[in-house]
């Protein structure tokens, strides 16, 4: 007698956590559930930042161990688990980069967008998906883009996410939720 | 508070972008708990980010098999099976039998006398259980009593299907009793009744622990009931009258882990 999971839509708010109590009870099982469920996405984050794919292979196991080994840190109350993944992944994308420019020549962070990479995606396998998502993400305003690829990929502040796109730091809030409306819109979520 | 302008505000955006400071989560959180179509619209915020960045990664997805060998976590053991020509299958039935005949009349004759035991103690609990929800005076001592009685108290916190409920259980490891005061949770509908279950979460097995059938009548809301089960957490569902065999998960009211440590 079990919980019949696949049945179920996993992100209904019980079962998630009920997957992240088993996790935090190192439970490998649920732990492959959640990989599962967020390894692609955050491997996407780490990629777009350090454009280069063993490298991502590598960061993104070491998130997965480093997400495993502080499992008992993590509380819903702070956050949703997507987001204290996406948080352990960025700074450690972005640790890797600093590391990386302190000893070859200075790389410049913004050249390439989350956009762009889209646009160059060669892998066959879901190409599909990627072709439709590029169709979806050139339909977003130019402001749209910089701001989910900052707010989202790069994990700049409210203030920081301002000065960079030069706009009032009272209005990200309400800008950001409209272009996440848009994409949602697109995305049919 | 008006939900569709808290909604509208962009809050939820920014919690999933991870960009809030930490009372603001927390703020969040309060208010997904209150609220399910908030949580709703952070499921659908997130999935969309989820979309996004899943289709950023340019290479196929990376196996859990090579990750697993760096975890040290409780991966099932496996025992090898050695052959043998000896015809073991019978021995084992007999040894089987014999084992299972013996653990039944020690386990019903452990029920017994367990039985008889608590008996009076249950009563009294449960006396005093009611006491303390009138009584803060009260409600101290009987902390007081279940710290000499190593009780384990867990609350249950209320789920999707009923946001507002709340119970708490109070586990007496001693005598293999619980005492859930339900008292948080609202009058069952005509043909359903609360069962309560006992979860183990890795793997996740809930064990049923019997429906509450005279929750109505009930005046305290405070039942007492056999938990022969090494717990890890306790779940609140509503079922039709009879109970069900495994629980129903939309009608899940409410959920709580234990955590002690192991």
């Amino acid at each position: 007698m079990s919980f019949k999971f696949d049945t179920l839509a996993l992100d209904t708010f019980m079962d998630l956590e009920l997957l992240i109590l088993q996790f935090q009870k190192k439970d490998v099982k649920a732990y492959e559930k959640l990989y599962n469920m967020y390894s692609n996405s955050i491997s996407g984050i780490i990629y777009n930042i350090v454009k280069d794919s063993n490298v991502t292979q590598e960061i993104t196991q070491d998130v997965f161990i480093k997400a495993w080994n502080n499992a008992a840190s993590y509380s819903s109350k702070k956050g949703r688990f997507f987001t204290w993944l996406l948080n352990i992944a960025r700074n450690a994308a972005i640790d890797y980069t600093r590391s990386k420019t302190n000893k070859q020549s200075k790389q410049n962070l913004n050249s390439d967008f989350f956009v762009d990479i889209l646009e160059t995606h060669k892998s066959l396998d879901d190409s599909t998906n990627a072709i439709g998502l590029k169709d979806i993400v050139s339909k977003l305003t130019e402001k749209c883009k910089s701001m989910i690829e900052l707010l989202y990929f790069r994990g700049f502040t409210q203030k920081e996410a301002a000065e960079e796109l030069d706009i009032p730091l009272g209005t990200i809030k309400t800008r950001n939720r409209s272009c996440i409306g848009d994409l949602r819109t697109m995305l049919g979520v | 508070m008006d939900i569709k302008e808290y909604i509208a505000s962009g809050i939820l955006e920014l919690y999933v972008a991870g960009t809030l400071s930490e009372k603001e989560n927390e703020e969040v959180y309060a208010v997904i708990k209150e609220h399910p179509e908030v949580l709703q619209e952070v499921i659908s915020i997130e999935r969309a980010i989820l979309f996004l960045s899943d289709a950023a990664k340019k290479d196929t997805p990376y196996s859990f098999s090579r990750l697993q060998k760096k975890l040290n976590g409780n991966a099932p053991k496996i025992i090898p099976i050695s052959k043998s020509k000896i015809n073991w299958s019978q021995f084992t039935g007999w040894a089987a039998a014999v084992l299972l005949g013996s653990v039944l009349i020690y386990t019903v004759n452990q029920n017994n006398t367990l039985k008889t035991q608590i008996a009076a103690e249950k009563q009294q609990l449960e006396k005093q259980i009611d006491k303390a929800s009138n009584n803060l005076a009260e409600a101290e001592k009987l902390i007081e009593v279940f710290r000499d009685k190593d009780i384990i108290s867990i609350p249950l916190a209320g789920q999707v299907a009923s946001p507002n409920s709340y119970a708490k259980v109070y586990w007496d490891k001693k005598t293999n009793s619980i005492y859930l005061d339900a008292k948080g949770l609202p009058e069952p509908p005509k043909g359903k009744v609360y069962q309560v279950w006992s979860l183990k979460l890795a793997p996740l097995t809930p064990t049923s622990l019997g429906t509450i059938d005279t929750f109505t009548a009930d005046t305290n809301k405070i039942f007492a009931i056999d938990n022969p089960n090494d717990s890890e957490a306790f779940g609140i569902t509503l079922e039709p009258e009879g109970g069900s065999a495994s629980p129903t998960l939309e009608q899940l009211y409410a959920l709580g882990a234990i955590n002690a440590a192991p």
